[in-house]
């Protein structure tokens, strides 16, 4: 019995393997991509960029993608659009009409994602990003556009949910918010906005910061003074840092405090004390219990991340390896590589990658992965929620200053 | 807007906070502003460049406490580096700008700028940064005003410096030949002033006071490639406020607009803060104008 299943196993694979053999070799498919090699975004741009080299490479490495019965191996076009949104759309006209490039992948951040969209709307070419997280970018009726990461009203809703559910009256709880003034945290704000609303929850400091303030000390006093339940931070990696330093600094009290852009700013390492029981909103992390047949976990796409570059892998990078995924898996499907064909498979998208599921609704962003949350435990970044991915308990509430060491 | 005003009056202790805060932000502020003061008036020249020598100053202090320096080392350490830094830029472009038209000066340290923020990206990553100085803070009224001692460091030193440099401008030999070059630089001249090594050593010393002024920014707050707008912007008003050649009237301005825009920031919401500030200023300089005319019309 044992021997026939294992022949059998052999004939299949031998039958699988001798097809892929024998399917034609179709060449390259290139994909373009302007990324931002120089500039503000340049490390995130450099992440975004490994992201998907790693997993052209996998791909490539696997044998590619077969469509149609012909075998294409994939490849990647890219320019430096210098971290600014006129150079990215002039970058992606570039790619498309003088390159001949079908299929694009994101640039890093919202700003240019929203400055490229209507280029590749205009030729109808199909773009999968990884690093727009705007709210906005989907409500614009864009038909070519596919994003694998959670978008920006979604980063700090588990924050509000999880104080919501360790209070026994969320009704009674006081919130303090100190957003900055751009879109990406504003979308943040009004995502929490909503959510607070449902649990009636009152907001009593609710601070714009302008991207120019390098200090918070107003900010904070208020918050010292107000004693609220819950403190919301969103201000990029500067925003991040700055409340690490300052509400230690002021010794400002608060039971729990959620912020975005912990894991990139390094709040845990640079800050070490200071950072402990801050809650971080993140796309993903490599202790989640995702797996896909090309990386295998998310553990493991940390490792081979790590063997490659000598560095950590960053959630932006993960994302943007899911998205060349994405393109192969749509590939497939389609068994065509005309735009057209491939927009329709992208629209019925609906996996298991290490970077979590897949699917997109018709605006094109991504409805299946959760936001994670985070806790900087003893240095370490824990995940605590949601429940179903937790590693660890919320260590909640915070002890004042004067308890903690 | 009015819950913040009356907490405000409630709690004398967050007023105290708010204030003191806002002062010790002035301190920072200050530093530079001397800079950016003696650059003016000696050499005429508004260097736009100012925001970016603060932010080098503060990669300094970044690196050397990478290398196991104490922090504290890192601020002489700074400004020493920043003044060889200052007098190169000296050598290597504004010398060229000196006796031009304004508007020449101002292009070319803003080119400076762009250059310097995108080689600090290149060399030190767009990574938000900062450093630790391990001195914590010191609590008053239960905790309710607090101040991070890196903080009052600051504001001792911006003062130190100020007075340093009171003195130094009166009574050193190379202070007198700064003096003399900025009230005419051909009659120093002729009477045997190297005016360029005086340029030189002007500029190099207001990029030691941006280094200093960097050191400590990095300790209390953060530092990234691209922030260095705000510190040049606030120079600025600090001495369209205070006017150039001025240190008693750079250290008011510096201080005075840090406590109100701490106060506004609070009560208006931080949104408002910068916002203030600009209205401020342009009060401000409608107000000199206001009196300017009348003694005009006074003299006439």
């Amino acid at each position: 019995m044992k021997n026939l299943v294992s022949s059998l196993f052999l004939a299949a694979a031998l039958i699988l393997g001798g097809a892929a053999a024998q399917a034609e070799d179709g060449g390259v498919i290139k994909l373009g991509a302007a990324v931002s090699l120089t500039g503000k975004y340049s490390s995130n741009g450099a992440f975004t960029r490994k992201g998907y080299d790693l997993a052209v490479k996998r791909i490539n490495e696997e044998g590619g993608v077969t469509v149609g019965g012909k075998r294409y191996t994939l490849e990647i076009i890219y320019y430096d659009d210098e971290s600014t949104p006129a150079r990215g759309a002039q970058l992606v006209e570039r790619l498309i009409q003088q390159d001949g490039v079908k299929f694009l992948l994101g640039p890093y951040s919202s700003g240019l994602t929203e400055a490229i969209a209507p280029v590749t709307e205009k030729y109808g070419i199909p773009m999968v990003e990884a690093n727009g997280a705007a709210i906005s970018l989907f409500q614009k009726g864009y038909r070519y556009l596919f994003a694998v990461l959670s978008t920006t009203d979604e980063y700090l809703r588990p924050a509000v949910d999880l104080a919501a559910a360790l209070n026994e009256d969320p009704s009674k709880l006081r919130v303090a918010m100190a957003f900055e003034n751009d879109p990406f945290s504003q979308d943040v704000r009004a995502g929490v906005m909503a959510d607070m609303e449902r649990h009636g929850m009152k907001v009593v400091v609710d601070d714009k910061l302008p991207p120019e303030l390098n200090d918070m000390s107003a900010t904070l006093t208020k918050v010292k003074a107000l004693r609220p339940d819950l403190l919301l931070i969103s201000g990029h990696d500067k925003g991040a840092s700055l409340a690490i330093r300052q509400l230690a600094d002021q010794r400002v009290n608060v039971p729990m405090l959620a912020i975005t852009h912990c894991d990139s700013a390094r709040v845990a390492e640079n800050f070490g004390p200071a950072a402990e029981y801050t809650l971080c909103a993140a796309q993903w992390a490599s202790t989640l219990k995702y797996a896909d047949p090309l990386f295998g976990s998310a553990a493991d796409y940390a490792a081979l991340y790590e063997k490659t570059y000598g560095e950590v892998a960053p959630y932006q990078a993960a994302e943007s390896s899911a998205a060349v995924q994405v393109f192969a898996d749509a590939f497939e499907r389609a068994g065509s590589l005309d735009p057209e064909a491939v927009r329709e498979a992208l629209t019925q998208t609906d996996m298991k990658t290490f970077y979590g599921p897949v699917k997109f609704d018709e605006t094109g962003k991504n409805i299946e992965k959760p936001m994670v949350l985070f806790q900087v435990q003893d240095g370490n970044y824990v995940v605590v929620y949601p429940q179903a991915f937790a590693e660890g308990e919320i260590r909640w509430p915070t002890p004042p200053w004067s308890e903690r060491r | 807007m009015f819950d913040n005003l009356q907490l405000l009056i409630e709690f004398p202790a967050v007023t105290l906070d708010v204030v003191l805060n806002g002062l010790l932000i002035g301190a920072i502020f200050a530093l530079a502003a001397y800079g950016m003061a003696l650059v003016w008036g000696v050499l005429n020249i508004v260097n736009v460049v100012q925001g970016e020598l603060v932010v080098l100053g503060g990669y300094i202090t970044f690196v050397a406490v990478q290398w196991g320096l104490p922090p504290l080392l890192g601020l002489p350490l700074s400004a020493v580096v920043m003044y060889g830094v200052g007098w190169l830029i000296y050598r290597g472009v504004i010398f060229r700008v000196v006796d031009r038209d304004i508007f020449i000066s101002i292009l070319a340290t803003f080119g400076l700028s762009i250059l310097i923020q995108q080689l600090a990206n290149l060399v030190f990553g767009a990574e938000v940064r900062s450093v630790d100085a391990g001195f914590g803070s010191l609590h008053f009224l239960d905790g309710m005003v607090s101040l991070a001692a890196v903080k009052i460091a600051a504001f001792v030193l911006a003062l130190g410096a100020g007075a340093a440099l009171w003195f130094f401008l009166r009574k050193a030999r190379l202070g007198q030949a700064i003096r003399a070059t900025a009230q005419n630089p051909r009659a120093a001249r002729i009477l045997g002033i190297d005016t360029d090594r005086v340029f030189a050593a002007t500029y190099g010393l207001n990029a030691a006071l941006c280094g200093a002024a960097g050191s400590l920014a990095v300790m209390a707050w953060t530092i990234q490639p691209y922030m260095g707008l705000p510190y040049t912007i606030r120079s600025f008003m600090v001495v369209v406020v205070a006017g150039v050649g001025n240190v008693g009237g750079v250290v008011a301005a510096a201080l005075g607009l840090g406590a109100l825009e701490n106060v506004a920031g609070f009560v208006l919401g931080v949104e408002f803060q910068i916002a203030f500030v600009f209205a401020l200023m342009v009060l401000i300089l409608v107000w000199r104008n206001i009196r300017a005319a009348r003694q005009r019309s006074y003299l006439e």
